[in-house]
């Protein structure tokens, strides 16, 4: 294996969510890149030289580097996070990649997630789907004690295979209709999984759904794209139980009971 | 410079409950005219803003990252402690406290630390409720593990990814209450600077990081929740946006900062493979538990294959110095003899800088004794996460390891009330230094943060905003106000003048910067080589100040310039890291001055040297460092601890 290669890169460059947009051949730039280093670690190396060089530097989200906050992401020749499966853009190395080998960098496309400059986009639309219902209204110090509520550990098990999303928004880049039906599913699924989720069931869905219509995320069609691409491997079965959720609110909610969810939907 | 730290008196089983009673209370239809800044939110900040929010103040919360869902809490992998006790074995609120003062080596205040362990308990009960999905026992019952050199299993986890699953808990809170409109969130914001008016904190300034625009947030109170400072030595656990700057801002506007020195390093982490390294990654300890640590007895060894290297040529030194403890040595013990190993020039891996940072954690011996299935059982999801980061299969080659910093305990001095010696600039989790001493134990850094944001802020909240009063006559065309927004202003035009010229990166002075903290003020420090730091910190500083390079302008997304005014402030910080460990002529906990060990008693058998040497006479203090302006040293100034409950005594293990 080559400890050093060359790569014929190309960036997709847009200077704001209003400019059109364009890619830029960075392959002067991303020579000699070392095939122990990460793909963040290589843009790194590119921005330091385009630095030296005079020139703007290519703007990418990141943050915690070990895969678990989710701020990273990008698409590489066509597959969100890039080649390697269950694994985010920061975790994934150089080595995947053959000497003189063509990438293609783009940022996360959807409707629901405008650029904010070159490779990062603004995912407050996820933001704003939990905060429409994707929590248990639990104020601090009126919990019960832990242990009073049994929970089957299947049951936890269950609930924490969903939890283990961590809001990176590749799903949505996947999926051909731009939707975020995996990481809603993931949240509706993990709360209503457990006992404490039961008295906000189904207001909470109903309400997540309709903001998730709101922020023009598109309806899932079963393409599954969405479960190839999730760094943390969730089912697409977290979908199923979504649809399973809403039909069910849908026939039993009683509307005048409320919600406190500050949906906009 | 006053420190009084406003811990109750009487038994310490009483004292919060009677503290709880003794604070004022705000009115609760007055608790809406009273707006608070909370800078941060992870686990403290995130807890702190929704915990405040719900019991009706005005909140805004403010963030650097995208979403407060990103918060490096995110990556604590173990768990949490709580005194619940539900195995039965014995543990108990005093066990906690005591495990805890005792882990920081006899530097933490008692009447702080008694009151994590007491409000530990409910934590647990509090993310139950919000529905974090913590490990089960099949019969529906809370799993406990045990962790980090206690006797007793109190640690809840959810998987590897606890402190993710506390901070999506968190999230979820904050998230309600800022559809609720309780809760203002500015994401992408970061503070630059505090505003203090007449002796209060009154305000912040604030640089939004996509369009540039600095303004001020005004308030009756500011919380910082802005985690540590160990991205100060360049590689690090942390998260690449983890910073100091809103807490030295602060310090640089009259708050204390206590015991800079006190940085922990954790001995497992995967070692640099290139110049171009960002960040180090953490490996579980667990991993010692069957790995041996080695390195080639003979230095013309370093480049050969491990398969190679002959048993008689391979010093396993852990074992060889301290046959009673071997590879399960200390976390501190275990850090400084690999950084020995390396100086000595028998480090292996890639050689950086001249020298080989790395060590073998060779497992050839457990599985020849268990079989490859056991082990692979036990460890396989470690082994594929290091496989993913260094392409090497420690099924098949040694694994190779290296210390890294992961945590600060050092931070913003607080009295009991988490108030720094500014009124009304409240700090909590790891951005203060209250709880942990010299020495974090695993698994009480979720538990800080969540203690001070759920359980702790919204009573000291209180007590100071009845007893302060409401903010009045300070808007934004107050001189102090106005003053504060120029003077970030000009330091960004500076940076962006002597940007056009410089010729040197922000990083590769972070790099050197950090190189040269790592070098003489990291696992071990001593006289000598603290004041080399201490010369050569402030020359590369003035080079920095004149030919960092930064293109752009401060009007519009500009990473550079963010980076090179957190580098700017790392580089005062990383000064008074240095002297604070001079002056601590002691070695406690992580601060290990090489002048004050123990050293091996040849009479008894199994007797190894290397563990600190403290010297109570002197420092049972906090050291509290007073900020006296641009070029002028800073003032020392001492926190006396008491300790009236437990007896100092040798920390050995």
């Amino acid at each position: 294996m080559a400890e050093t290669i060359n790569l014929k890169l190309h960036v997709w460059r847009q200077n704001g969510p209003s400019d059109a947009g364009h890619f830029e051949d960075y392959s002067q730039y991303a020579k000699d890149i070392s095939t122990h280093a990460s793909f963040l670690e290589c843009l790194d190396v590119v921005n330091e030289r385009l630095v030296l060089d005079g020139k703007d530097p290519i703007m990418f989200d990141h943050d915690c580097r070990e895969g678990i906050c989710g701020m990273c992401g990008m698409v590489i020749n066509g597959a969100p996070h890039g080649p390697q499966k269950a694994t985010t853009t920061c975790q994934l190395h150089m080595r995947v990649f053959k000497d003189g080998e063509e990438l293609w960098v783009e940022p996360w496309r959807a409707t629901a997630f405008p650029v904010v400059k070159d490779l990062a986009v603004d995912r407050g639309a996820l933001d704003r789907v939990v905060q429409a219902g994707g929590f248990i209204t639990a104020k601090s110090g009126s919990a019960p004690n832990a242990n009073d509520i049994p929970i089957p550990k299947w049951e936890a098990d269950a609930a924490m295979d969903a939890a283990a999303c961590i809001g990176c928004g590749a799903c949505v880049a996947a999926c051909p209709n731009g939707s975020a039906s995996l990481f809603m599913g993931a949240k509706i699924g993990h709360l209503a999984s457990l006992p404490q989720g039961q008295a906000e069931r189904e207001s909470r869905v109903l309400s997540m759904v309709a903001q998730h219509e709101h922020e023009g995320f598109g309806g899932c069609s079963n393409h599954y794209l969405c479960e190839a691409a999730c760094p943390k491997e969730i089912s697409v079965t977290w979908i199923a139980r979504m649809n399973h959720e809403l039909l069910r609110a849908s026939a039993t909610h009683d509307p005048s009971r409320g919600h406190h969810g500050g949906g906009h939907g | 410079m006053e420190l009084k730290s406003n811990a109750p008196t009487g038994p310490l089983a009483t004292q919060w409950t009677n503290h709880q009673f003794a604070m004022k209370l705000v009115n609760p239809a007055n608790k809406r005219k009273y707006k608070i800044l909370v800078v941060g939110t992870g686990l403290a900040g995130g807890a702190g803003a929704a915990s405040l929010a719900d019991l009706g103040y005005h909140v805004e919360a403010f963030c650097y990252q995208d979403s407060p869902r990103r918060a490096h809490s995110i990556a604590a992998q173990g768990g949490i402690n709580a005194t619940k006790n539900y195995p039965g074995d014995g543990d108990s609120v005093y066990r906690l406290f005591y495990d805890t003062i005792k882990g920081g080596d006899f530097r933490s205040r008692e009447s702080n630390t008694y009151r994590l362990a007491e409000v530990s308990a409910n934590i647990i009960d509090q993310c139950v409720a919000l529905g974090v999905p913590f490990a089960r026992e099949y019969g529906g019952m809370l799993a406990n593990r045990s962790f980090g050199g206690a006797q007793v299993s109190r640690t809840f986890y959810a998987r590897g990814q606890t402190g993710q699953q506390l901070l999506l808990g968190v999230y979820a809170s904050l998230s309600r209450t800022i559809a609720e409109g309780k809760v203002k969130m500015h994401n992408r914001v970061e503070m630059v600077d505090l505003i203090v008016v007449d002796g209060r904190a009154r305000g912040i300034v604030t640089r939004d990081l996509v369009t540039g625009k600095i303004e001020a947030h005004l308030g009756d109170a500011v919380v910082l929740a802005t985690g540590g400072y160990g991205n100060a030595f360049y590689l690090s656990t942390n998260a690449k946006g983890c910073n100091a700057s809103a807490a030295w801002r602060a310090h640089r506007r009259g708050a204390g900062f206590a015991n800079p020195c006190y940085t922990q390093i954790h001995p497992t982490c995967i070692p640099q493979a290139g110049e171009y390294q960002s960040k180090l990654t953490l490996m579980s300890e667990s991993l010692r538990n069957d790995g041996r640590i080695w390195v080639p007895r003979k230095k013309e060894d370093a480049t050969k294959s491990a398969a190679s290297i002959p048993e008689k040529d391979r010093y396993y030194y852990l074992e060889e110095k301290y046959p009673a403890f071997g590879n399960l040595m200390p976390r501190d013990v275990a850090s400084r003899q690999a950084k020995f190993a390396c100086d000595e020039g028998l480090g292996v891996g890639p050689e950086i800088a001249g020298v080989r940072r790395g060590v073998y954690l060779d497992f050839a011996d457990a599985i020849k004794r268990d079989g490859e299935d056991v082990i692979f059982d036990k460890y396989g999801n470690l082994f594929e996460m290091y496989e993913r980061i260094t392409g090497e299969d420690p099924m098949k080659v040694p694994m190779r390891i290296y210390p890294a910093t992961h945590y600060t305990m050092g931070g913003l001095w607080v009295d009991y009330n988490l108030q720094s010696t500014i009124p009304g600039l409240l700090v909590a989790g790891e951005a203060n230094f209250s709880d942990h001493g010299a020495n974090r134990l695993g698994a009480s850094a979720l538990m800080q943060g969540l203690a001070d944001g759920f359980f702790v802020l919204p009573y000291v909240m209180g007590h100071y905003l009845a007893t302060a009063g409401k903010s009045k006559g300070v808007d934004e065309s107050h001189p102090e106000v106005k003053a504060a927004v120029d003077g970030v202003r000009k330091r960004v035009q500076s940076f962006i003048d002597v940007g056009q010229k410089g010729k040197r990166t922000v990083d590769d002075f972070h790099r050197h910067l950090g190189a040269l903290i790592w070098d003489h003020c990291g696992m071990a420090r001593n006289a000598k080589g603290l004041k080399k730091a201490m010369e050569e910190i402030p020359t590369l500083y003035e080079e920095f100040k004149k030919d960092v390079k930064i293109l752009g302008s401060g009007e519009s997304l500009n990473r550079e310039l963010e980076r090179a005014m957190r580098v700017d402030d790392f580089f005062q910080l990383g000064q008074l890291m240095c002297r604070d460990a001079l002056e601590r002529d002691e070695s406690c906990g992580c601060h290990f001055r090489e002048e004050h060990q123990t050293h091996a008693d040849p009479n008894v058998p199994g007797s190894y040297g290397g563990e600190c040497v403290r010297d109570d006479e002197k420092f049972a203090h906090v050291a509290v460092w007073e900020w006296k302006g641009d070029g002028q040293a800073e003032v020392r100034h001492e926190e006396k601890l008491e300790f009236e409950n437990v007896h100092l005594a040798q920390r050995k293990y």
